[in-house]
């Protein structure tokens, strides 16, 4: 099984990647010299207390952050070059939806544009919403659904268009956990299905642990990476591998590296 | 004597019979809703009636409803040509007028920093010049005809609807402008899909203040000049001549099209913004 894991061309490189921000009381060191490599059809969990620069990873890949020279790539790309080909769908922590379009037009909304034929997205709004349970609730108006539906539209609208790689940013935060295990299970059988490269940041150790083939460790001032976890876990993952010894010496790597990470500051 | 206790006696019989209807299931209803509005204003009428009557109020004071209804009835063609000049030529146009140039001016500004920090100052400079200063000179310079008067409506409304429209353009939030981003929407698609929709609220805001104040600006320009017809103008006319139940029989032209066209723009409002959480039903 392992062999499976680590295999796959590597889709996002970063090599010495450093972001300072200039703020008002001087610059502030968000990355500093992170390397890592993301291989195809990876699940990679991003975890670390906040201000480890988690989120700012995932917005530098996504090019929504622009680090001062390039030692990012993203398909063999520059990160702008990668969004203007569209290569990932992007997830963020609030499901952001438009409250003045319907389910369905929230997840036709990039599809309209990047210009797909009108019947092809017809077909993809209907095979998303199908892929993340929401078929009977295209017509409805966002603001008339959970929290946990609204969230589960907004990954239907991040694979709408069909990226390869799907960058999510605590997808599930402001979920209850009964929701959030549910969905974490979700998405794993899509990724299983879809067989999509993940980006998934979050804060919750047995998520990152339960969801990832590799796992980064992150700490805060200046951002970094500490620990870089491969899984030993195998990709089928019932909820209740949670309670096999793997798992449990897994999370408590986990907590080491977060624990070796704030002890200096 | 009998006119002030029939007046306040019907007062009190409307306010009993109202507080009956309110409070039983036809109260819920719309027919209930629409009976003690209109139960109310009548009773408003009866009571003006009867103070004036009652206290033996000169008509030049104030005229009772009496005397304005007839004088209404009795000049029904004068007062639809004053409403077609004053209202129709003069507000409405200088009203569309004045939400076009206030629309491209914001999306301007919008594209243009240098456009920020230069227009917005002008338009608050324009919007703060008297407006029976401005009037006259606009009428000088656009002629007696309704024209100057559509000039002067779009000076008072230009400035009020392109804050609010430059406002609502930056009432998008930060990540509803990141996912525009990471699907590399162009301006114009994010502008037309993401920002106008989101700054309707704003926009419609603009347009009820601005309704006001472009029936307002119409009938005061034409004080200053202006052919023989029009609301403004026989407003004035009819002061100098102590025909007041006219004036009267006027301001309730311009209160009826004022209360229409808010009515109006309020209802297309709840058309386009029923998403906004103040129209959700």
């Amino acid at each position: 099984m392992k062999d499976t894991l680590n295999i796959g061309q590597p889709v996002i490189e970063a090599k010495g990647l450093n972001l300072v921000f200039q703020t008002g009381d001087g610059p502030v060191h968000a990355l500093r010299d992170v390397n890592l490599t993301i291989g195809k059809g990876e699940f990679v969990s991003f975890i670390g207390p906040s201000g480890c620069g988690k989120t700012t990873f995932l917005r530098c890949i996504a090019a929504l952050e622009h680090p001062a020279g390039v030692t990012l790539t993203v398909n063999g790309m520059t990160p702008d070059q990668a969004r203007q080909s569209r290569a990932y769908g992007y997830v963020f922590q609030a499901a952001g939806l438009y409250p003045w379009r319907t389910i369905a037009g929230n997840v036709k909304l990039p599809l309209e544009i990047m210009g797909f034929s009108k019947a092809d997205q017809e077909a993809r709004v209907r095979k998303v919403l199908e892929l993340v349970e929401l078929s009977g609730f295209g017509a409805k108006y966002p603001w008339q659904l959970s929290g946990g539906m609204q969230q589960r539209a907004s990954i239907a609208r991040a694979l709408a268009f069909d990226a390869d790689i799907l960058l999510m940013d605590e997808p599930f935060g402001a979920l209850d956990e009964i929701v959030r295990d549910r969905l974490n299970e979700e998405l794993l059988k899509l990724w299983a299905r879809t067989g999509k490269t993940i980006g998934f940041v979050t804060h919750s150790i047995p998520e990152a642990v339960y969801l990832s083939t590799k796992i980064v460790v992150m700490s805060p001032r200046p951002g970094r990476i500490t620990d870089i976890i491969d899984s030993p876990l195998p990709r089928e993952r019932p909820l209740d591998i949670r309670d096999s010894k793997a798992f449990i010496d897994i999370a408590h790597r986990v907590r080491e590296g977060l624990r070796a990470g704030h002890g200096d500051d | 004597m009998i006119w002030l206790v029939g007046a306040v006696g019907f007062w009190l019989a409307a306010w009993a019979v109202n507080a009956q209807i309110a409070a039983s299931p036809l109260g819920q209803r719309r027919g209930g809703r629409v009976l003690v509005a209109a139960l109310f204003g009548v009773t408003v009428l009866v009571l003006w009636e009867g103070l004036v009557r009652g206290f033996a109020v000169s008509p030049v004071i104030l005229p009772g409803p009496s005397i304005i209804g007839p004088k209404i009835a009795g000049n029904l063609g004068t007062l639809w040509a004053d409403f077609v000049q004053t209202v129709v030529k003069g507000a409405l146009s200088g009203f569309a007028i004045g939400a076009v140039a206030a629309f491209v001016t914001a999306i301007a500004i919008d594209r243009s920093p240098f456009l920020q920090k230069g227009l917005l100052p002008i338009g608050n400079f324009v919007s703060a010049l008297p407006i029976v200063g401005l009037a006259p000179v606009l009428v000088m310079w656009f002629g007696f005809d309704w024209q100057s008067k559509a000039a002067v409506v779009v000076v008072m409304v230009f400035f009020p609807l392109l804050v609010n429209m430059v406002a609502g353009l930056q009432a998008t939030d930060r990540l509803s402008r990141d996912l525009m981003a990471t699907w590399s929407a162009s301006y114009w698609q994010a502008l037309f899909k993401l920002r106008l929709p989101a700054a309707m609220p704003f926009v419609f805001n603009g347009l009820k203040i601005a309704a006001t104040l472009a029936l307002i600006g119409a009938i005061v320009a034409e004080f200053f000049g202006s052919p023989i017809v029009g609301m403004g103008f026989r407003i004035s006319t009819e002061v100098g001549r102590l025909g007041l139940d006219m004036v009267w029989a006027e301001i309730a032209v311009a209160a009826l099209a004022g209360s229409a066209l808010y009515g109006v723009i309020a209802l297309i409002e709840s058309w386009v913004t029923f998403w906004h959480p103040s129209q959700r039903k």
